[in-house]
């Protein structure tokens, strides 16, 4: 079980980082595009919601990844 | 017998009523916001459409998080009991100024302006409340009753979000619409000042969370919360456990039953609000019930297996429920009363407008008005449903409703009882509301964004001439609660120990 832990760790990490492709690809962009109001909603989304999605998804399998959550 | 009860209940009656009334005020808000966006923010000036957005945004996504780290630091600084009952007060404070500002049209810009920062405190208020309430009542509560204890607490937001519907329901109904639009909107805030003066009283009178005092008079408590709940390694990683584990999923499950099924009955189905919020009504109170069931279950069997279970019937029935619901309403599906349609066209103004009225055999009613305004034509469908079918759709949002009490009804003692006492507060509101806040309040955009683009991909094929790619387009949106929900299921499973139910470490 340490070892499933252990490597879906790389797969946490990886999931970060598709999340925030999929943040500011699909969401930020066009509401950047978009103008207007829809701006705040942009930056929301790359300043706030993209660091912590990322940051938890890539902290968690990285602790994962070393072994913090071993038995 | 009943020496022992009585404080436990007077606890839990104090907390869960203060917590009650906090998402009340949160709620009503929401319910309101087409109401108030044309009171504070009317459309066509793009500084107010700026500070509409914000308003939406910040208090839902960034101030419930920072409410969390604020008030969870002072409540393991100074205690639970005084911290909680400033987010009562400031919650109430901030509900009642609302329903006080004058309309954009007598203030100008100074309405819209304290509008958005009075909903910035509600929900800095709010990211303070849960914590608070759910560590006081588990401190209080024996090892072995914990979940059915903290699992009063879990029936208030669901509660609020009933009672909030109630009351503007009432005062709609008790006077005309013209005086509901020019001042009755604003009697569900100014109502909030009672509750939460009541509220207060009853708070007031309590005494500090035992663990709690007994820490302080020991000089156990943390000198810095913060620090020590993220800035160490050990406890950060549970914080992230909490959060991507539980907490996540428990949020766009959350969402998915109370909001996005009302969203998607209204705005995909056509269904008329009034019978939408009846709908909702029901489901929720026939759902309410089973937080306590779920908790009580935990304290016999274990939270997290509940919880998960939860995730697990959600992922892999929500396609079908909402085909189900979605072929409920459809007319297609129905015998249309021919001799019953009508169609008539007249001329409004500059606007032409042709309404058709189609009768069904169960008693479904179809109308469809299409407004011609300088030549673009805008469409207005309703699709009032028959008593057998608005009652089918209860039942499928209750099943919804019956998944969020799984995933929710456990939750308080679970996160209480991952963390130590001197940290607790702080340390499970953050998760608890980043998950919510940010997982669960992402949901109406995801979703819209995928809907959108399954038409547009459907809707570009057609023209080319080839047959639509994505069967039921309207289902696109349940995508992202699905896929949070599987991820978090994963975490959980695997790396979840639920096994720790001590709060006094």
């Amino acid at each position: 079980m340490n070892t499933v832990k252990r490597i879906l760790g790389i797969v946490w990490i990886l999931l970060g980082l598709v999340a925030v492709w999929y943040l500011i690809y699909n969401q930020a962009v066009p509401l950047w595009k978009a103008g207007g109001e829809n701006i705040i909603a942009a930056v929301i989304y790359i300043f706030v919601l993209c660091p912590i999605i990322a940051g938890s998804l890539g902290c968690f399998g990285w602790f994962a990844w070393k072994g913090e959550f071993d038995e | 017998m009943s020496d022992k009860r009585s404080p436990m209940f007077a606890v839990i009656g104090a907390s869960s009523v203060g917590t009650m009334i906090e998402w009340y005020d949160f709620y009503i808000f929401g319910s309101l916001a087409t109401l108030i966006s044309t009171k504070f923010f009317p459309s066509g000036n793009e500084t107010l459409a700026f500070l509409s957005t914000l308003a939406t945004f910040a208090a839902g996504f960034i101030v419930r998080p920072f409410g969390a780290l604020f008030f969870g630091r002072l409540g393991d600084l100074i205690g639970r009991k005084y911290t909680f009952m400033v987010t009562l007060l400031l919650m109430g404070g901030a509900t009642f100024l609302i329903g006080c500002i004058p309309a954009y049209e007598t203030i100008g810009i100074i309405s819209p302006l304290l509008v958005l920062l009075l909903r910035l405190l509600q929900g800095l208020a709010l990211g303070g409340e849960y914590g608070g309430a759910a560590t006081y009542v588990a401190e209080h509560s024996p090892a072995h009753q914990r979940g059915l204890m903290t699992s009063w607490i879990q029936t208030t937001a669901t509660a609020g979000l009933i009672i909030s519907l109630v009351v503007i329901a009432v005062t709609r109904s008790s006077m005309s619409e013209e005086s509901f639009q020019a001042f009755g909107w604003r009697i569900p805030f100014l109502a909030s000042a009672a509750m939460i003066y009541v509220s207060y009283i009853i708070r007031r009178n309590m005494h500090e969370s035992p663990l709690f005092a007994k820490a302080k008079a020991e000089g156990k408590t943390s000198a810095s919360p913060l620090k020590e709940s993220f800035g160490n390694r050990y406890n950060l990683k549970y914080v992230l456990l909490a959060l991507l584990g539980v907490t996540m999923g428990q949020g766009v499950v959350w969402y998915t039953g109370q909001f996005y099924a009302m969203s998607f009955i209204e705005r995909v189905m056509h269904v008329p609000k009034v019978q939408v919020d009846s709908i909702l009504i029901w489901a929720l109170c026939l759902g309410t019930p089973f937080f306590i069931l779920f908790g009580w279950l935990s304290d016999k069997i274990g939270r997290k297996w509940i919880m998960m279970a939860g995730m697990l019937v959600a992922v892999l029935s929500y396609r079908y429920i909402y085909t189900r619901m979605y072929e409920t309403v459809n007319v297609q599906n129905k015998t249309e009363l021919a001799l019953e349609a009508k169609f008539t066209a007249e001329l409004k103004g500059a606007d032409s407008v042709y309404t058709s009225l189609r009768k069904y055999s169960d008693g479904t009613v179809f109308s469809e008005t299409t407004t011609l305004k300088a030549g673009a034509p805008h469409t207005e469908r309703t699709v009032t449903v028959s008593d057998t079918d608005k009652w089918t759709l209860i039942f499928w949002v209750f099943i919804q409703v019956l998944f969020v009490t799984m995933v929710y009804g456990p939750i308080a003692a679970f996160l209480v009882e991952m963390f130590p006492v001197k940290i607790r507060y702080t340390s499970m509101s953050l998760p608890y509301h980043v998950g919510n806040g940010i997982f669960g309040g992402l949901l109406p955009a995801i979703a819209t964004f995928l809907v959108t683009r399954a038409g547009s991909i459907n809707e570009k094929a057609v023209s080319q001439g080839l047959l639509p790619p994505i069967d039921k387009p309207y289902l696109e949106g349940l995508w992202y609660p699905m896929v949070i929900a599987g991820i978090c299921l994963v975490i959980g499973v695997v790396y979840l120990d639920g096994k720790d139910n001590r709060v006094d470490d």
